[in-house]
């Protein structure tokens, strides 16, 4: 870890001009990613703006009849709240499969969307990496890729984003909010978020340089029932293999609409469109969530060590959206 | 739940004593409240810390070391790379001459320009703080001319070659009869090869090191499991009489056989205290224990069993293929186990070797068993399923006599009585012995066992025992208590022995002052110690009676001591009693000391005249999601025959920690060892997954009442390492069990079972 200054920060809007100040700056919240990063020297900030003691750690109803949650709320608190629990407890059991209990005490809900791959390969300095040192090469496309990506990759990086919280926040349409440094703010639906890798895989969002996360803004809650199911190498502390949020409105026997998203197959939250749209309208039946989930993964592509991906996702999409699709 | 059973081998004497009951451990208050003191947190005025940088290349030389920027960082007071490290022995040959050497050969670090393997320290950075040093190890620059290495078990079989001996000088080879010819001519035949990958033991506690000198005095505190080798290793490495190395580990938090022998922490900790005459202190990090603390290594195992149709080995042959290090051999003994725990008229077990560019694989908890009972004891399995046996009924049939590889009885072994225990309290007989076909749900259920077996080992070992006027006992000697309980249960020893409370009794270990021990390992830590402590105490009582019968003060003077007992804190002698404490004070108010010891258990004629293992059965339940393959526990029972129990609650802790040992072979432990670089891909806790708690379901652990007498006065035998033996055969047989798919590349994660799993109707 090398050294570094550190501030903390007053306001919103002074962490965004303070980060936007210095190029070799960053916010630290939770410190969950970033601290291990920086041990390892894959982040080297010379500054941190600690912005973990900023007003924004409040969970408030919108007008719309949604939730607007604070940067700051912690994944425990978060979870945890009866608002949550009732409206979005696709969201609870997201955040509940995620880490563990002392790391959700300490993790916030915008640096757990702001959390780094765990590429084994992009944790060791020694490896080529495109994440992390441009233009060295990819060790994992040939490499121990079980956990990569079968969605949206590239040649330039095959990693995934790890959280669970993420993909049912892309279920549930989720939109951020930002402040950036001269005090301007911005939605930015949590689709577009995040960037896939292409030739620039150590852009991973749309975030500028010191714009700041200021809230994350559920809708209201979609009809339809919730499920979260996250398949994974042990029953808990594990990164997803795959996971997949699922909201299935039906009327009688026939689904009225769904939504889909995919985690641990992409470097993004993955909106499975394409198989909630082959739902809409259909028979809920063994062969309509068949079929959604062969259009989920039609893209997919893997890499040898993750092929197996391919068909567990399906499989679990497939099971997951006949528990969602069981009388709400 | 922990129950003890009666069964044959019942004691030959009442036992009301402190022994085998299930006390708290001694030192579990100093744990749970911070007071325990662990290597790394001993604090030594003028501490200096050092950080350890690797190498980035798995095999080659350095080319270029510049240190510049480094020496230059805040707070630097050392930078040491091979140019200026003080001058140690070469690292010598590959095999030693003899096996103890093993433990003691120098170690030297920092030595040369060339890299063996990947992360092996290149350079050592000490600073006033940790955060210096390890900011500073950033700033070194490395230039390495890069050689190809060999990485890859699987691709250089056909290289591998017949090592001397195995690990604790086992035969490599054992030949019995005519193997092929039987295997050949068998009605039923099993030929499967197993795969059991890179495996390591990260305990709780990193390897750690506080260094310092005083004159030529060196003084370390460190995690040791045993302090000897320790004290050898650095002594040989430092080319200094040994008796001016003092090891002191008190507290370990954990080893598992990683801390068997000193690694670089102590080495290079030891050197930069001496450079610079500080105290030094140095920890490995996590990820650098992954290629600087030992493994279990990669191996491909071949097991042929033939059997007549009646279910009687005719054949057996375990063959194993293992990865070594081409710097430095170590061959686990794999297939020995299969020498003594089944029958058959001819037999062979071969290890082999395949020498690959990493470091060195060390004893990893229950070395040999571990990874051969895993393949061997789901070769069973399918011997019983071709069979159409029930796998309890097949190990029955091929229960031996007496010890088919030596050819002497056991002292005892209830191999059958536990299996037989087992299947009741499990209820075996709900087991439907035609895989695929139990379904709860969308789970799918099976039911495995398997055989477990381990030695019995007798390390030398000796104790020393004091008693004062006040009648408290202090016990010294220098074994360690790894987590296991082994303060606790020699506490009970003396305790019962002199007939004191167990509050009279104070026991310090970890200190190479004491008296020697072999430490801990091999779970021949109570054994060795506690009979060496049981020696002791009779010789201490042997001494208070005869000042009690002879001294002018003695309320004793004259009693026969023939029927002396000490109980109660009292010594009765025939009908006359006396209060410990008292009849100390009047006849030496100096109070008594004696030293007990036990040889090495090979070396007695009751070692010789008997063949001495524990013995156990392992039973498990699991689930398999039909839909995503997920492999999860259900519950776990473990039936011992393991001697005399010392302390029944934490001898059951070391079972469900074998147990839960067994999950992680069977699920979830590998390191990655990546072809191209030699690197072990997945170092760090995210990514090298052991059981956490959700993994580990009910478990019930069942000790059979046994008392050995051949193997040590007390009647135990080894025990920790016997949960482990076995207990992943059982899980793997029960995951064939729900299934119908037989995975034999271990850990078994969903993707190995998916693509058989049926699609069930939603």
């Amino acid at each position: 870890m090398q050294s570094f200054t550190y501030e903390r920060a007053a306001s919103a809007e002074q962490a965004a001009a303070a980060v936007a100040a210095r190029p070799d700056a960053k916010f630290i919240s939770g410190g969950t990613n970033l601290l291990d990063l920086m041990k390892l020297e894959i982040e080297r900030p010379a500054h941190l703006v600690d912005i973990s003691r900023l007003p924004l750690d409040r969970i408030e109803e919108t007008a719309e009849g949604g939730l607007r949650v604070g940067a700051q709320v912690r994944n425990s608190d978060l979870a945890a709240d009866p608002r949550v629990r009732s409206r979005y407890p696709m969201l609870t059991q997201a955040l509940l499969a995620g880490a563990s209990g002392q790391i959700r005490n300490k993790a916030s809900t915008s640096g757990n969307l702001l959390q780094r791959t765990r590429c084994p390969y992009f944790y060791d300095r020694n490896m080529p990496c495109n994440k992390r040192e441009q233009g060295s090469g990819c060790a994992a496309l040939q490499g121990f890729n079980r956990m990569h990506a079968v969605l949206g990759a590239s040649e330039a990086c095959i990693a995934v984003h790890s959280s669970d919280m993420a993909v049912a926040m892309s279920g549930l349409d989720a939109r951020i909010e930002t402040i950036s440094p001269g005090g301007e703010t911005r939605t930015i639906p949590i689709g577009d978020f995040h960037r896939l890798p292409e030739a620039t895989p150590h852009v991973e969002t749309v975030l500028g340089h010191g714009e700041m996360i200021a809230a994350v803004t559920l809708p209201s809650p979609p009809p339809g029932r919730q499920v979260y199911r996250k398949v994974r190498d042990r029953a808990s502390y594990a990164f997803a293999l795959v996971s997949v949020a699922a909201i299935v409105e039906t009327s009688g026997d026939r689904i009225r609409s769904a939504r889909i998203a995919m985690g641990g197959v992409a470097a993004k939250p993955w909106r499975a469109t394409e198989a909630e749209r082959t739902l809409a309208g259909a028979a809920a039946s063994d062969g309509a969530f068949t079929d959604a989930a062969e259009a989920a993964l039609a893209g997919a592509v893997g890499h040898g060590g993750n092929d197996f991906k391919i068909p567990l996702a399906k499989r679990t999409m497939r099971h997951t959206l006949a528990a969602a699709a069981e009388s709400a | 739940m922990t129950e003890t059973k009666t069964s044959e081998n019942r004691p030959s004497e009442p036992r009301n004593g402190v022994i085998g009951r299930p006390i708290d451990r001694i030192d579990g208050p100093l744990k749970v409240t911070g007071d325990a003191t662990y290597a790394y947190e001993n604090a030594l005025d003028g501490t200096a810390y050092g950080y350890i940088l690797g190498a980035a290349v798995a095999k080659g030389r350095i080319a270029e070391i510049d240190t510049a920027e480094a020496e230059r960082a805040p707070a630097v007071l050392l930078v040491m790379t091979h140019r200026n490290a003080p001058a140690q022995p070469d690292f010598g040959p590959a095999v030693t001459p003899t096996v103890p050497e093993v433990f003691t050969r120098a170690r030297p670090a920092l030595n040369s320009e060339r890299v063996r393997y990947y992360d092996e320290p290149v350079a050592l950075v000490v600073a006033e703080t940790f955060e210096a040093a390890r900011a500073a190890a950033g700033l070194i620059k490395v230039r390495y001319d890069e050689a190809p290495g060999v990485y890859d078990l699987p691709g250089h079989k056909a290289d591998a070659y017949a090592p001397k001996r195995t690990n604790a000088g086992f035969e490599t080879d054992s030949v019995v009869g005519d193997f092929e010819s039987a295997f050949a001519a068998a009605p039923v035949k099993i030929d499967a090869t197993y795969r059991t990958p890179f495996e390591h033991h990260n305990p709780m506690e990193p390897h750690a090191t506080l260094a310092a000198w005083s004159g030529n005095e060196l003084t370390i505190h460190t995690s040791a499991q045993t302090l000897a080798n320790f004290r050898a290793g650095v002594a040989s490495t430092l080319r200094i009489p040994p008796e001016r190395v003092r090891i002191v580990s008190p507290f370990i938090g954990g080893g598992f056989g990683s801390k068997l022998i000193a690694h670089a922490d102590t080495i290079l900790a030891a050197l930069a205290a001496q450079f610079l005459q500080r105290p030094v202190k140095i920890a490995l990090t996590r990820q650098q224990m992954f290629a600087n603390a030992g493994h279990r290594a990669e191996m491909i195992q071949q097991v042929r069993l033939g059997a007549d149709t009646d279910g009687r080995l005719t054949g057996i042959a375990h063959d194993v293929w293992s990865a070594t290090s081409s710097f430095e051999e170590y061959c686990e003994q794999t297939a020995v186990f299969a020498r003594s725990l089944y029958a058959a008229p001819d037999r062979v077990t071969r290890h082999r070797l395949v020498p690959l560019d990493i470091n060195r694989g060390e004893w990893m908890r229950s070395p040999g068993e571990a990874p051969g009972m895993l393949a061997f004891e789901c070769a069973m399995d399918e011997l019983a399923e071709r069979l159409g046996l029930d796998p309890i009924e097949l190990r029955i049939r091929n229960e031996p006599a007496q010890d088919p590889e030596r050819g002497v009885p056991f002292s005892t072994r209830n191999l059958v009585a536990c299996m037989e225990e087992g299947a009741r309290r499990f209820g075996w007989v709900r087991r439907e012995p035609t895989p695929g076909r139990t379904r709860e749900g969308r789970k799918l259920i099976g039911y495995g066992m398997a055989a477990a077996i381990r030695p019995n080992y007798i390390g030398a070992a000796t104790a020393r025992v004091a008693i004062d006027r006040d009648g408290r006992v202090t016990a010294r000697l220098d074994m360690t208590d790894i987590g296991t309980g082994t303060y606790t249960i020699l506490t009970q020893i003396a305790a019962e022995s002199l007939g004191v409370p167990i509050s009279s009794v104070k026991v310090e270990l970890g200190d190479s002052r004491f008296p020697r021990t072999a430490g801990s390992g091999g779970s021949w830590g109570a054994a060795s110690a506690g009979s060496a402590l049981h020696n002791a105490c009779n010789a201490l009582k042997q001494r208070i009676l005869e000042a009690a019968q002879s001294s002018e003060a003695s309320p004793l003077r004259g009693a026969n001591a023939t029927e002396a007992s000490f109980a109660d804190s009292e010594v009765r002698v025939g009908q006359q009693s006396a209060g410990l404490a008292d009849l100390i004070r009047r006849i030496a108010p100096a109070g008594f000391e004696a030293e007990g010891s036990v040889a090495p258990g090979a070396t007695t004629e009751s070692y010789k005249a008997y063949s001495q293992h524990s013995y156990g059965a392992h039973f498990a339940e699991v689930a398999v999601d039909c839909d995503t393959g997920e492999i999860r526990m259900r519950r776990m029972l473990a039936v011992m025959g393991a001697g005399r129990i010392l302390n029944a609650k934490t001898a059951r802790s070391q079972i469900i920690g074998g147990m839960t040992w067994g999950i992680g072979a069977a699920l979830m432990e590998q390191t990655v060892l990546d072809p191209r670089y030699g690197h072990f891909v997945n170092h760090d806790l995210a990514e090298y997954h052991v059981p956490i708690n959700g993994d580990v379901p009910e478990m019930e652990v069942v000790f059979l009442e046994e008392h050995d007498d051949k193997a040590n006065p007390l009647g135990a035998k080894g025990l920790g390492e016997l949960g482990v033996c076995g207990a992943g055969a059982a899980v793997a047989n029960a995951i064939y069990n729900a299934t119908g798919v037989r995975v034999r590349e271990f850990p078994i994660t969903l993707d190995k079972v998916l693509p058989a799993l049926p699609v069930i109707a939603i």
